[in-house]
């Protein structure tokens, strides 16, 4: 069987088929066990050229890539751009120009600016992997998510995932949306009004204004990280409130009939969003989903290399799920 | 110079007829069948295509003084008699901004020299467009300001807009509002909805709109002021005027070519040449904008013809400016749109962007009748064409109408009985 193309871009799910969701998803599985090894490295994107270029403060998935870049053999360049005095769109068309010149075989770009990933991807040849565009997509993150929730319950299709907080201005919300969808899985969002994008409805997923009404709901609590800026402006009263009325703590989890996987994308306001204890506590995925974050990242980096689909069957015939 | 055998079209009188167009020294000196032209005049033989009083734009953006990269006022001229135009009224946010007479004598004497299209300029309603101290409104008014406003931004004082509407009343001038309330407006760069949600684009909410609309209506029923609202572009704005207007408030509005035709998937693949405020809006805004132009709520089609430097729109979305440039598609856009679907017939269609818009503002124009300037506009309404930014006059090419077919052209264009624009 020939596996379907990733195409030349990684920018979001929202346009993926959930063939090409399951075909990364199960390339990952094989990358796993490399991360596992006393010499962690395989030869397959030797030779190689990756600029990671981070126009945005990040410190887990820059070195998730960068590791997942190592483990596979490839060259790689670190970029921080922050901060310049020209302007944004300035520099990314010529940074675009430039990298271009320099004949790189991949850009992995996290941009403050939703599009920002498409605008580049539109312009070079190179293959282009979004860490992160503004509140548009952040398409590793989610398919690290959806990896541990296939390892937690072998199976994404029919589960209910709630994704918890912040839902207007996440890029994790939006690409985890989409991909569960995808995927079969029933999905809701949960967090005051004011943090909820208009129309999001129309999206096919269950608005919940009560976190109580979330947990007696959920399989999966997917919550999201709380930027303090988001009191600045006024979309919420405190931080004190926000953790009184939707922090994930375990007298609320109690009410649940059954255990509920946590997840969060990081990093963690402990005391804000979630409690120490639901973080810590048993049903948290929170580390095992750092440790996908790399398998998930060399996959993606594999495939879109032009890498072949049959690792990802090799690896079903060996008892990978789903 | 003679028009022989065109179909006149002039929604001054209601006139709709095949006919000659005479013009001498610079007026409409007769319109009738089987005139006869003067020794020495001009004829151009119009059969099969419509003659109509020469297009008026209520609203162009053109960049001189400050940003000539962009257009000037003879590059707008040149664009404007390209797309039918004889007169168009340019706003005051140029660098330095137009909030005095010398500023505005600058753009009268730029409009002479050019000697294409009339430009009308309008002058700004507070100095500096910085919404605090009135402008002054006489002396711009004396050295030719056809209106006053702030647009580009809206007149956020409520204050600052009444003193306005009653200081303009001794010069019967109009105020232009773009309206816009600030601060639900912060940062958005799209219409709020679920495509804006999708894209992750920040989206600037109908109701930011429909307040500041709201609150000028009320604001020129109070002074007896006359407001104008700019670039109209939801239902619920619609609503407002139509309200307003049977209560006899003195309250104008107009609407672009683009909203009336596209929605805010325009905005889908980060498309900046969509990126413009007013946003565009919902299918259900355009079906009723489209119903209120018809219907009279919405006076006049206006483009606010907004050029940028190609290398500015080259952006992720929340970089680029907002606008796009429309004076040479905004016929053949709404008369393929609007006349070619059957929702307009074509004396509808050029009384909203000619004898409507002339009204508005007052100007001389909007009619052939005897006596009247001699601006007149002769289409083609059957030509087929696509938009190719490249054959633009504009010295900019910043449209979302690009590749798109459309119908109908001008083929000449007269203003004071001299040709600015021949195909």
């Amino acid at each position: 069987m020939t596996a379907p193309a990733l195409g030349k871009d990684l920018t979001g799910l929202e346009h993926m088929t959930p063939e090409q969701i399951r075909l990364i998803l199960d390339t990952a599985e094989p990358f796993k066990e490399v991360s596992e090894r006393p010499i962690k490295k395989v030869p397959a994107l030797r030779g190689k050229t990756i600029v990671n270029l981070f126009f945005e403060a990040s410190t887990r998935t820059r070195i998730s890539f960068e590791f997942a870049e190592k483990r596979l053999s490839a060259d790689t360049v670190n970029v921080a751009a922050t901060g310049s005095s020209v302007s944004k769109g300035e520099t990314l068309v010529d940074t675009a120009r430039n990298l271009e010149a320099m004949r790189i075989d991949m850009v992995v770009i996290r941009h403050p600016s939703s599009g920002a990933a498409e605008f580049l991807g539109d312009r070079i040849a190179s293959n282009v992997i979004n860490a992160g565009d503004g509140k548009h997509e952040h398409p590793t993150q989610a398919l690290l998510d959806l990896l541990t929730i296939r390892d937690k319950h072998g199976k994404i299709e029919g589960l209910k995932v709630c994704l918890v907080g912040d839902v207007l201005h996440s890029r994790v919300a939006r690409s985890n949306l989409w991909g569960l969808t995808k995927l079969g899985a029933e999905v809701a969002v949960c967090g005051p009004w004011t943090l909820m994008p208009r129309g999001i409805e129309e999206l096919g997923v269950t608005v919940f204004g009560r976190l109580e009404e979330a947990i007696e709901w959920a399989d999966v609590l997917n919550v999201l990280r709380l930027q303090l800026e988001r009191m600045e402006k006024g979309f919420i009263p405190s931080l004190r409130e926000y953790y009184r009325v939707f922090g994930v703590t375990p007298e609320r989890l109690e009410r649940s009939p059954k255990p509920i996987t946590i997840m969060h994308p990081g990093p963690m306001n402990r005391g804000v969003e979630i409690d120490s204890r639901v973080a810590d506590g048993p049903h948290s995925v929170i580390l095992d989903q750092v440790t996908n974050g790399v398998a998930v990242r060399m996959a993606v980096l594999y495939l879109l290399a032009g890498g072949r689909a049959e690792l990802a069957d090799a690896a079903k015939r060996g008892g990978g799920s789903e | 110079m003679l028009l022989q055998g065109g179909r006149v079209i002039d929604p001054s009188r209601d006139l709709d007829d095949p006919a000659d167009v005479l013009i001498q020294d610079g007026k409409i000196a007769a319109v009738g069948r089987g005139l006869s032209a003067p020794d020495g005049a001009l004829i151009r033989n119009v059969k099969g295509k419509i003659v109509a009083p020469g297009l008026v734009d209520l609203h162009v953006h053109l960049r001189e003084p400050g940003n000539e990269d962009e257009e000037t006022v003879a590059s707008g001229a040149r664009a404007a008699a390209a797309g039918g135009f004889t007169a168009i009224c340019a706003m005051p946010n140029t660098d330095p901004v137009t909030d005095n007479q010398a500023a505005v004598g600058f753009i009268v004497r730029q409009s002479g020299r050019a000697g294409l299209a009339r430009v009308h300029p309008i002058g700004a309603v507070s100095i500096g467009q910085r919404g605090e101290r009135l402008a002054e409104f006489g002396e711009m008014v004396g050295a030719g300001a056809v209106a006053v406003s702030d647009d580009g931004k809206p007149i956020v004082s409520s204050h600052l807009m009444r003193t306005a509407l009653e200081y303009a009343r001794t010069f019967d001038i109009p105020v232009a509002d773009h309206c816009e309330e600030p601060t639900l407006a912060a940062g958005g760069v799209m219409h709020e909805g679920l495509v804006s949600t999708r894209l992750g684009l920040k989206g600037i909410p109908a109701a930011a709109e429909e307040i500041m609309v709201a609150r000028d209506v009320v604001l020129a029923e109070l002074t007896g002021g006359h407001v104008h609202l700019c670039h109209m572009s939801c239902r619920g704005s619609i609503a407002l005027i139509r309200e307003a207007k049977e209560r006899g408030i003195r309250v104008t509005a107009e609407v672009t070519p683009h909203h009336l035709t596209l929605t805010d998937y325009a905005c889908e693949e980060y498309d900046t040449h969509a990126k413009m405020n007013p946003p565009l809006r919902e299918a259900a805004d355009v079906a009723a904008l489209r119903g209120a132009l018809k219907e009279g709520v919405i006076d006049c089609i206006a483009s606010d013809h907004a050029p940028h430097a190609y290398d500015e729109k080259e952006a992720a979305f929340d970089d680029a400016p907002f606008g796009v440039v429309g004076l040479e598609t905004a016929f053949a856009v709404a008369n393929t749109e609007l006349v070619e679907s059957g929702i307009f017939t074509l004396p509808e269609l050029i009384r909203r962007m000619s004898t409507d818009p002339a009204r508005v503002f007052r100007l001389s124009g909007g009619t052939l009748a005897p006596g009247a300037v001699g601006d007149v506009a002769v289409f083609d309404t059957t030509a087929k064409w696509s938009v190719d930014p490249a054959a633009f006059h504009s010295k900019s090419r910043n449209t979302p109408f690009t590749g798109r077919p459309l119908t109908g052209r001008a083929v000449l264009t007269i203003v004071a009985g001299t040709i600015v624009h021949e195909l």
